[in-house]
């Protein structure tokens, strides 16, 4: 290089600038390395999981109940059927009340109230789940016993605010700028949450019902006080408890037995995939709501 | 305030004879001063008396006077910030939308108080149209889109004639009768603010509001839009806001200037400067703030 390109002000480096420019490089790499580090350990638990439980994947696992105490064998049938009715029961409580909540404090209630409920909501969300169950013990199961539907209006507290805020957060996406063009057509507010809101924000909803359900279904610490002593048969009826996938897993893992374990793993992976697959699902549903609410700006 | 005087009989239903949306040819005929003016013998349709409009206390404009003339267009003209919006959405209430929104004076519409408390802002709507800056179809159909108002306020019979109708009163119909089923999203910007003056048209309107209905639309959509507007007045009142003069020299009939007062504490608001035809603010205003306005020496 010659003596004239030194003197270029713009290739000059000042000890300060390499300072600034060294600590930018700094936070980029401690950034990277924790993104990095989270999705590590996503790959390993999948990996280690699948390793185990994937040989146990047979048709057994969804065909048979559990074994009686001291049998060889059995699969996690009863669980399953349980964990889908009791998900349902809980989604199908937790979604029009998650919902209208939403549409009451995005579309309808004062700043201020919006405000409290929002609070309120995130509170609620923080509220650790063995509390919720403990509540539900307290409040129907000590009265009227153990039951999948004792289990379904915990596993509905839970979720509620998951709905709640992820639908507040597509319907607020929704541009005033419809709201506006309804209401000036002489559309009335409900009218207009009906006809113009909820059709735009719809898959939004969807998402946040999937990723409700995909919460729902593994959770373990309010099954244990509402729906944790059963038969080893499958149950349908509501107001009896019923086994679930994370029970399942539990149970079977503290067993002796050999093929118990091999179980505990392949039911830990099924419950996995389940919520796994939900997550993508939303995900990529919500990505296309947004694109298509983006699309009306 | 500028009434001017007659400078030639004329038929009150005459409207002013342009036909062209060529701002020099228009000009011309605004700088020759034959235009009478147009409100002589027209009905009155909205009366404002002293209105001044606050957002939570503080007022967005004050003192506003001015009459609305029956099928003409009047324009409401002036810089950002004078509070032109707010007073054109004081026309249909959409004020009352936002929280800590307040009217005092008196607003009438044909006579009746608009703020009454037994009238309902439903109806009012119904009557008082509205055009807004940026297009805002519903993610439905283009026939869904234009049938909407009419389903809430259930002119049901012949659903496909008054849509079709609308349509071609926008005149829009030509480039979308074959794809009433698609999506309202798919058209152009220019396309989608002439649906959305469809759908304000098919609940038959007394008034349409337009605010600033052109500024987000490029120039040729911009023309389309001025010709609906011309078009619109034989049957519609029209009022347009805009910050664009030529446009206001264009389209408009009755031309109400505003612009910003501060005052002595630094607080702002809108006033109302002058009024009138349309010709008498561009060629002769009174008032200096108008002047300086309109030869572009601000705003």
């Amino acid at each position: 290089m010659s003596a004239q390109d030194d003197r270029n002000p713009l290739t000059v480096v000042s000890p300060r600038s390499r300072r600034r420019k060294l600590q930018g490089r700094l936070m980029e790499l401690l950034a990277s390395f924790a993104a990095l580090v989270a999705i590590v350990v996503l790959l390993v638990v999948i990996f280690s999981v699948a390793k185990r439980g994937l040989p146990a994947v047979n048709a057994d696992l969804f065909t048979q109940v559990a074994a009686p105490f001291g049998v060889e064998g059995g699969g996690i049938k009863n669980a399953i059927v349980g964990t889908l009715i009791m998900t349902a029961m809980a989604t199908a409580m937790a979604v029009p009340i998650g919902v209208l909540l939403a549409i009451f404090d995005t579309e309808f209630a004062p700043p201020q109230v919006s405000v409290a409920i929002r609070m309120t909501l995130n509170v609620l969300a923080g509220v650790p789940t063995i509390v919720i169950g403990i509540f539900i013990f307290g409040l129907v199961v000590v009265s009227n016993g153990q039951s999948a539907f004792a289990a379904s209006i915990a596993l509905a507290i839970i979720i509620l605010p998951v709905i709640a805020r992820a639908t507040e957060e597509v319907l607020l996406l929704v541009p005033s700028t419809l709201r506006e063009g309804s209401m000036a057509l002489g559309a009335t507010r409900a009218r207009t949450v009906v006809s113009v809101i909820l059709p735009s924000a719809f898959g939004g909803i969807v998402t946040a019902t999937i990723v409700g359900v995909a919460r729902a279904a593994g959770e373990t610490a309010p099954i244990l006080f509402t729906s944790s002593i059963f038969a080893n048969a499958v149950v349908t009826d509501p107001s009896q408890p019923m086994a679930s996938m994370p029970f399942a897993i539990f149970t079977n893992s503290e067993s002796p037995s050999h093929h118990d374990q091999q179980v505990a793993w392949a039911a830990a992976l099924l419950l996995m995939a389940f919520v796994l697959l939900g997550s993508i699902t939303g995900r990529l549903l919500s990505l296309r709501t947004r694109r298509q609410i983006e699309q009306m700006r | 305030m500028t009434d001017q005087q007659d400078t030639q009989p004329s038929d009150p239903g005459d409207a002013p004879e342009v036909t062209s949306a060529n701002p020099g040819t228009r000009l011309t005929e605004l700088a020759s001063g034959h235009e009478s003016n147009p409100t002589e013998g027209r009905e009155t349709v909205f009366q404002l008396d002293k209105v001044t409009i606050s957002y939570s206390g503080k007022p967005a404009i004050c003192d506003v006077d001015l009459s609305v003339h029956r099928n003409l267009v009047t324009a409401f003209i002036g810089p950002s910030g004078c509070g032109k919006t707010t007073l054109l959405r004081s026309l249909n209430r959409m004020n009352d939308l936002i929280p800590g929104a307040s009217v005092d004076g008196r607003i009438s519409y044909h006579g009746h108080d608009l703020n009454g408390s037994n009238v309902d802002p439903v109806e009012l709507r119904r009557r008082i149209g509205m055009v807004f800056q940026r297009p805002n179809p519903f993610p439905k159909s283009i026939y869904d889109n234009v049938a909407y108002g009419m389903r809430l306020h259930g002119m049901k019979d012949d659903l496909d004639g008054r849509v079709e109708r609308a349509l071609t009163h926008a005149a829009l119909w030509d480039e979308v009768k074959d794809r009433l089923k698609a999506s309202a999203l798919s058209l152009s910007g220019g396309q989608q603010q002439r649906l959305c003056i469809a759908r304000a048209l098919a609940i038959e309107p007394d008034v349409v509001l337009m605010d600033e209905p052109a500024s987000a639309l490029d120039p040729i959509s911009t023309q389309h839009v001025e010709d609906l507007v011309e078009s619109l007045k034989a049957e519609y009142t029209i009022i347009i806001v805009t910050h664009n003069m030529q446009q206001s020299a264009r389209v408009a009939d009755i031309t109400a200037f505003f612009s910003v007062d501060v005052r002595d504490d630094g607080s702002r608001s809108g006033v109302l400067v002058e009024h009138g035809p349309t010709s008498d603010l561009f060629i002769r205003p009174s008032d200096p703030r108008t002047e300086a306005y309109v030869t572009g020496r601000f705003g």
